[in-house]
């Protein structure tokens, strides 16, 4: 297993380099001149922009650029926005945030999902199945932009249930946008394991579990349910990463001062560093989910073993 | 000559000891969407402490079924169970699920066919096993493993000690049967119910597990319903036989009787349709056509539409044609019943 792991680790090592460059590059190829920008409707004096442009490496080719950018990297350098503040600093302050709304997110998608599907999943066809059912084709079938702005319309404004935006009100504050961002995955969640646990009810073992005179409740929590988590579990944690994608959308609907909010304020100010910067770390947070999926899996289902 | 393991067949099955379960026109249906399937026909037999008894019949007679109604382990819905089943003189039908649940185990207990998919993949065996007596005995966990480890003994599982945190994918197909069948005598059952306990395994395994199981009954003195379609399983262990066919018992005796001449002409077809050692090199006849779709059961006799020996219309008896009365079943010579309008001839054909 550690062996495995050791593997794993090393090989995000070329995936954060490909997808580093491919950040890169495509802030690279954006239209249009963020230091011109800079200046507003005033054109900046030339030698200020001279300056910027040189201090920010502007003038060189991309791979010029993108060499220098890891250079500064390995050596711990993130590198700084227009406004001469280090990079790293505005991931340190702002990715508490974003930690805070995936764990909200997290949560509701676990339990809300895991319990409805459950429910729809033990008694197939019967009423609480098609509620399940119906909810969440409703839910998968709405974008999440508008799902964030009616969340926010009818619950923060009219029904006053939850702050519309902004962190004031501590954890309070993330139910709203948690349940908006976990939302789609809920809603998938659910169906999984609904599935999973209908298909594994009819399974042999849960038949063998029912000879064994064991109480209902625990013929469904230990011999069903640990069985049909597994495919849960694993998309669970892949989602953890998926959902910091979905952070961008959500933390700006709510005003949230997350990464995802500062990595949409960067791509419109095109400030290569500090998109290539958190993406970067979005993308190690994808594939070090993984690697916990992947590993859970095998304390999940002894059949696996990485060795 | 004392041991009683060399008594013949035939003097185990003349003291029978008292009743354990009596199952009385039992019926079993399926509701369903496109028809009532008709699995269980009214079935009825007994079964007394050390005795043996057979169920033999293909895939699709009711014999599964009838054997997990007893249990009270089939979904109801779909599925409808009416009748009398009788565990120790109580009505099992009658008991709250709560009743019947805690007679799984400690009074009757199955063990499957395929041990690898009817045990938990995600659990040790030991931790399966020992669950018996977590469950039904308020055991610890420190005391169900010795406990299970004991088990894995009794059923002849080498390095039981050493092989009781593996999990079941990590043993051979014999092994896991046996793990089952630990599983299914922790509690001291007074039946046992085996459901085609060694049609998944090698030959020579068969053997294993079948003499593990006699030798378990022989100590225990519990009631044993061996449910198969391998004659050669019937002939060696059981003492009496009920042979099935779409959801009725068609023949009862004790196997010598059965084996030696049939009451039955689905009888007869299967002893016919097994390759015998003495008439090597004969051609093999097997019986014609399909087994019945349940949901649509023949009228009248439901082997008739394969069945060699039916009389239709005029060629019949009164009251006994094949196609239109259903035959019931009746005492045919002492110790034996058959449901045949015929069997007087097919019994010295």
């Amino acid at each position: 297993m550690g062996r495995y792991i050791a593997r794993r680790l090393l090989l995000t090592i070329p995936v954060l380099i490909g997808a580093s460059f491919l950040i890169f590059a495509m802030v690279f190829a954006l239209p249009g001149d963020p230091v011109a920008a800079l200046g507003g409707d005033r054109s900046l004096p030339p030698a200020v922009e001279a300056q910027i442009r040189d201090e920010f490496n502007l003038n060189d080719p991309l791979l010029v650029q993108y060499g220098k950018y890891v250079g500064n990297l390995v050596q711990g350098d993130l590198g700084i926005d227009f406004s001469q503040r280090p990079v790293i600093d505005t991931i340190e302050q702002r990715l508490p945030v974003t930690v805070r709304l995936a764990v909200v997110a997290i949560l509701f998608e676990a339990i809300i999902g895991i319990v409805a599907g459950v429910l729809a999943g033990i008694r197939r066809n019967g009423f609480l199945d098609n509620v399940v059912l119906v909810s969440t084709t409703l839910i998968v079938s709405i974008p999440i932009l508008v799902l964030a702005f009616v969340a926010q319309f009818v619950f923060g404004l009219q029904l006053g249930w939850f702050p519309i935006s902004g962190t004031s009100e501590g954890w309070g504050s993330f139910l709203l946008p948690g349940l908006v961002l976990a939302a789609g995955s809920l809603a998938y969640v659910a169906r999984l394991t609904r599935t999973s646990v209908a298909e594994n009810m009819r399974a042999d073992y849960v038949r063998t579990a029912k000879a064994k005179g064991l109480p209902r409740s625990r013929v469904i929590i230990r011999h069903t349910l640990r069985n049909s988590l597994i495919p849960v579990v694993t998309f669970i944690g892949a989602d953890i990463g998926a959902l910091m994608g979905g952070a961008i959308v959500t933390e700006s609907v709510f005003n949230l001062p997350g990464i995802g909010r500062a990595v949409f304020d960067a791509i419109n100010n095109q400030e290569g560093a500090v998109v290539v910067g958190i993406v970067t770390l979005m993308v190690f947070f994808f594939i070090f989910f993984n690697l916990i999926v992947d590993v859970l899996y095998a304390v999940l289902d002894p059949r696996i073993r990485y060795d | 000559m004392t041991a009683p393991e060399t008594s013949p067949p035939a003097a185990r099955a003349a003291v029978p000891g008292a009743t354990l379960l009596e199952v009385d026109d039992l019926h079993v249906e399926f509701r369903q969407r496109s028809g009532v399937v008709h699995a269980v026909n009214g079935v009825s037999y007994t079964l007394g402490e050390g005795q043996t008894l057979a169920i033999l019949g293909e895939s699709g007679s009711g014999k599964s079924v009838s054997a997990q109604a007893i249990m009270g382990i089939l979904d109801t819905p779909p599925a409808v169970v009416t009748g009398g089943i009788r565990f120790e003189g109580r009505d099992m039908l009658a008991m709250s699920a709560e009743e019947q649940r805690k007679i799984r185990g400690p009074g009757i207990s199955m063990i499957f066919q395929d041990a690898l998919s009817s045990l938990n993949p995600v659990y040790s065996v030991g931790w399966q096993i020992g669950e018996m007596f977590r469950v039904h005995q308020g055991a610890s966990r420190k005391e169900a493993k010795r406990r299970a480890i004991e088990l894995m003994e009794r059923v002849r599982i080498p390095a039981a000690a050493k092989r009781v945190d593996d999990y079941p994918h990590q043993f051979s197909g014999g092994m896991r049967q046996r793990v089952m069948i630990a599983m299914a005598i922790a509690l001291d059952p007074r039946i046992l119910i085996a459901d085609e306990p060694t049609t998944a395994l090698d030959v020579t395994v068969q053997a294993q597990v079948m003499d593990l199981l006699k030798d378990l009954q022989r100590e225990t003195g519990m009631g044993l319903i061996l449910i198969t379609h391998d004659l050669g399983v019937v002939n060696e262990v059981a003492d009496d036989v009920a042979v099935m066919y779409a959801g009725r018992i068609v023949e009862r005796g004790t196997v010598d009787d059965v084996f030696t001449d049939a009451a039955h002409p689905y009888t007869e077809g299967l002893m016919n349709s097994v390759p015998q050692v003495e008439a090597k090199g004969g051609r093999l006849q097997p019986i014609v056509g399909q087994p019945p779709n349940l949901a649509a059961i023949p009228s009248g006799c439901a082997f008739h539409p394969r069945c060699a020996r039916r009389r239709l219309g005029a060629a019949a008896a009164p009251g006994r044609e094949c196609a239109t009365d259903e035959p019931p079943l009746r005492l045919v010579v002492p110790g034996r019943e058959a449901a045949c309008h015929y069997s007087e001839e097919v019994l010295g054909a």
